[in-house]
């Protein structure tokens, strides 16, 4: 092959990488739109969160120690050396969990029945609470993550395409990032493990009947408050997966909760009721962005990342409003 | 008992159709507009201009604006900030090309330039509904920046990519760049808020406003009894766009004095602006008043309290007033989801009967 395709090449398969981090981030919208007709925009916020509290444990930080030092002039800053990465993990689900519970608890019990764009704006309210405070918890400094995750260039993978290029053409063969790969095969275990759980459990049964039809679930008997807590725990979750890929890859800071920015288009690709669509709208979100950069980006003078990937979801949606997976929108007068 | 519309008889259809048929309404808007015109000019100073009333008035237009498309229409947009920077770039280019043109004038033809990108981007609205809708304009928001960040020609080629507003006088007064004296800007300000408050006001009573509220209210039955869409939604989109964008160019031109597009205009702000219209009260121009006023106010007041009073550090006071604003926002839409117009709309009823309870 020559060295151009095999650049093409490169460029879609870390298309395809990226793209499932997007598709981590869309998940947990999907998961919680579909279950309670909410539009999260905190899911970003939520996985920032998740990432500093995990950091938080494993370094052994004391929460508010900022806060707890400017009142009493103390000089907190450790309680210890920390937990092993697997307790602060199990930690960290713990309270968001407890997270899961209390915005069930304090906020959204009030807003049942209200129009989706006020339960929209709570989110973002939400999203603002969380980020002041989580800064205020944790301290707003950029914190490295290091939960045992392989990183940088995969060699191995590096040498094999080298071989495939033609002879004498010098070609160094293709990058790939350990650190990718890893975040797609967990996301690949995290929606099969979902899957299995919507298809094959009680609960799972449960949250379907929600998500079909409010009333109908209560009249069977399924309590739409319980439902609420698992579906924002679990959302609690994928936001803490997203949050440790994301956090590894790019350090735990303010834009992490900019992810959310980049599953919007992903979301509305594939369709906000649908988990299949999340999947296969951020491949194709990934991949179209760094072709479109790759062919076209560099004549526009770059970072077109930062819009491409709106564009091309506009472009689909032209076609199919609903979105590629959506659910056909049915308007009656 | 305080606030009676009683005993207020009309004997001609133009007093009946007058823009405040309430006396009291109409005294205490004239009332406020007096003070704001007569007395507030002669105490204000730098302080007051540039952290509280500017930013209010400035505020106040781009809510009107979103209110008109969002509150009134029906269709959220996300690209508000995109929108003030195609009026923030389309003023400094007027201002720079043409240097002897009115500022007024400067500032509405800004409006009118950034009211014909608004319906171009208003097109999709015509296919696209709700959330997606709202998803959508952030392609305008994220396009336009990246715009005016890419094309040297937007900023004149300037080495720092940043525009700058050159001074240019009115009446022989300077009213942009350093040398303005704040009761100059304030007024230019308040002029153009009042006027085009009384033009959304007048024109969302109309028929054009009523297409918008029954494209809102359900807008396949309203194609039915015939209010066109196309026309509803892009005439809602250029009017929005309009006064969005001579918000953006007042937001350049008057108060910051320089800009840069992710800074000045990024989707915090359209995320601001939306916050405005929510808490004000969706579909209430005097609701976005109100919101402007509760979110510009509300940091100012918090950062004095925290930092002045009790001497924090400012980035622990930051981190606080973004957790308050978040708890605040959420507050509020609990106990008042349509907003603070409503509770206005509350507070007339109970002034109406009290002191006797029915």
């Amino acid at each position: 092959m020559s060295p151009e395709l095999l650049n093409v090449l490169e460029v879609i398969i870390n298309g395809l990488l990226a793209g499932v981090m997007y598709s981590l981030v869309a998940l947990g919208f999907v998961l919680i739109y579909k279950a309670s007709g909410i539009f999260n925009y905190a899911q970003g916020v939520m996985a920032l969160f998740a990432a500093l509290t995990l950091v938080g444990f494993q370094t052994g930080q004391i929460p508010f120690a900022h806060v707890i030092n400017t009142i009493f002039g103390t000089h907190l800053e450790t309680w210890g050396p920390g937990l092993p990465t697997f307790f602060a993990i199990l930690l960290t689900m713990g309270v968001m969990v407890l997270f899961a519970y209390l915005v069930e608890r304090i906020v959204l019990r009030h807003m049942v029945n209200q129009a989706p764009i006020i339960l929209f704006m709570t989110t973002i309210g939400l999203a603002y609470f969380m980020e002041g405070f989580g800064d205020l918890m944790w301290g707003a400094d950029i914190k490295t993550m290091d939960v045992g995750l392989p990183s940088g260039a995969s060699t191995w993978f590096e040498t094999m395409t080298a071989g495939w290029a033609t002879e004498g053409s010098n070609y160094p063969g293709m990058y790939v990032d350990m650190l990718d790969v890893a975040a797609a095969g967990i996301a690949i275990l995290l929606v099969v493990v979902l899957t299995l759980f919507s298809q094959y459990t009680k609960t799972g049964r449960a949250l379907r009947a929600v998500a079909d039809d409010h009333q109908a679930a209560l009249t069977v008997g399924i309590s739409l408050r319980t439902i609420w807590v698992i579906v924002w725990s679990i959302a609690g979750f994928v936001a803490l997966v997203a949050g440790i890929m994301w956090g590894a890859k790019s350090g735990v800071q303010f834009s992490l909760s900019l992810i959310a920015l980049k599953a919007l288009p992903v979301l509305i690709l594939g369709g906000f009721t649908s988990i299949p669509g999340a999947i296969v709208g951020g491949l194709i979100i990934g991949v179209g962005e760094k072709l479109f950069e790759y062919s076209i980006g560099g004549m526009l003078g770059g970072a077109t990342e930062n819009w491409f990937a709106y564009v091309l979801a506009l472009f689909f949606l032209m076609f199919r409003p609903q979105g590629l997976f959506g659910e056909r929108i049915i308007e009656r007068v | 008992m305080f606030y009676r519309e009683s005993g207020d008889f009309k004997t001609s259809y133009s007093a009946d159709q007058q823009t405040f048929p309430i006396r009291l309404d109409r005294h205490v808007v004239y009332g406020i507009l007096a003070f704001a015109f007569l007395v507030v000019p002669f105490l204000i100073n730098d302080y007051w201009e540039k952290s509280v009333l500017l930013p209010f008035l400035v505020w106040a237009m781009a809510a009107l604006g979103l209110n008109i498309l969002t509150g009134f229409c029906g269709q959220v947009s996300l690209g508000t900030g995109g929108f003030m920077a195609v009026g923030a770039y389309a003023c400094y280019k007027l201002m720079v090309a043409f240097p002897w043109l009115n500022m007024f004038i400067v500032v509405i033809l800004a409006g009118l330039i950034t009211a014909m990108v608004g319906v171009v981007f208003g097109l999709p609205s015509l296919r696209i509904k709700g959330f997606y809708l709202a998803v959508a304009t952030l392609a305008s928001q994220f396009f336009l920046v990246w715009l005016f960040n890419k094309v040297p020609w937007f900023y004149n080629y300037s080495a720092s990519g940043m525009i700058s507003a050159p001074e240019r006088t009115l009446f022989g007064i300077p009213v942009t760049g350093a040398e303005a004296p704040p009761w100059m800007t304030y007024l230019f300000c308040l002029t153009l808020v009042t006027i085009f408050a009384f033009i959304a006001h007048n024109l969302v009573r109309g028929r054009i406003g009523r297409s918008w509220m029954a494209i809102r209210d359900m807008d396949i039955a309203a194609e039915i009894i015939g209010v066109p869409p196309l026309k509803a939604k892009l005439s809602a989109f250029a009017v929005s766009s309009f006064y969005i964008g001579m918000s953006g160019a007042m937001l350049f031109a008057l108060y910051l004095g320089s800009a840069e597009p992710n800074d000045s205009f990024g989707i915090a702000k359209s995320f601001l602006v939306l916050f405005m219209i929510i808490i004000g009260g969706l579909g209430s121009i005097l609701g976005s008043f109100l919101g402007a006023a509760f979110l510009t106010l509300m940091p100012v007041l918090l950062k004095n309290i925290m930092v002045g009073w009790f001497g924090w550090p400012a980035d622990l006071a930051a981190h606080l007033e973004l957790l308050l604003i978040g708890a605040l926002i959420m507050f509020f839409l609990i106990v008042e989801p349509h907003g603070l117009a409503q509770l206005w709309r509350v507070t007339k009823e109970r002034l109406r009967l009290w002191p006797f309870p029915h």
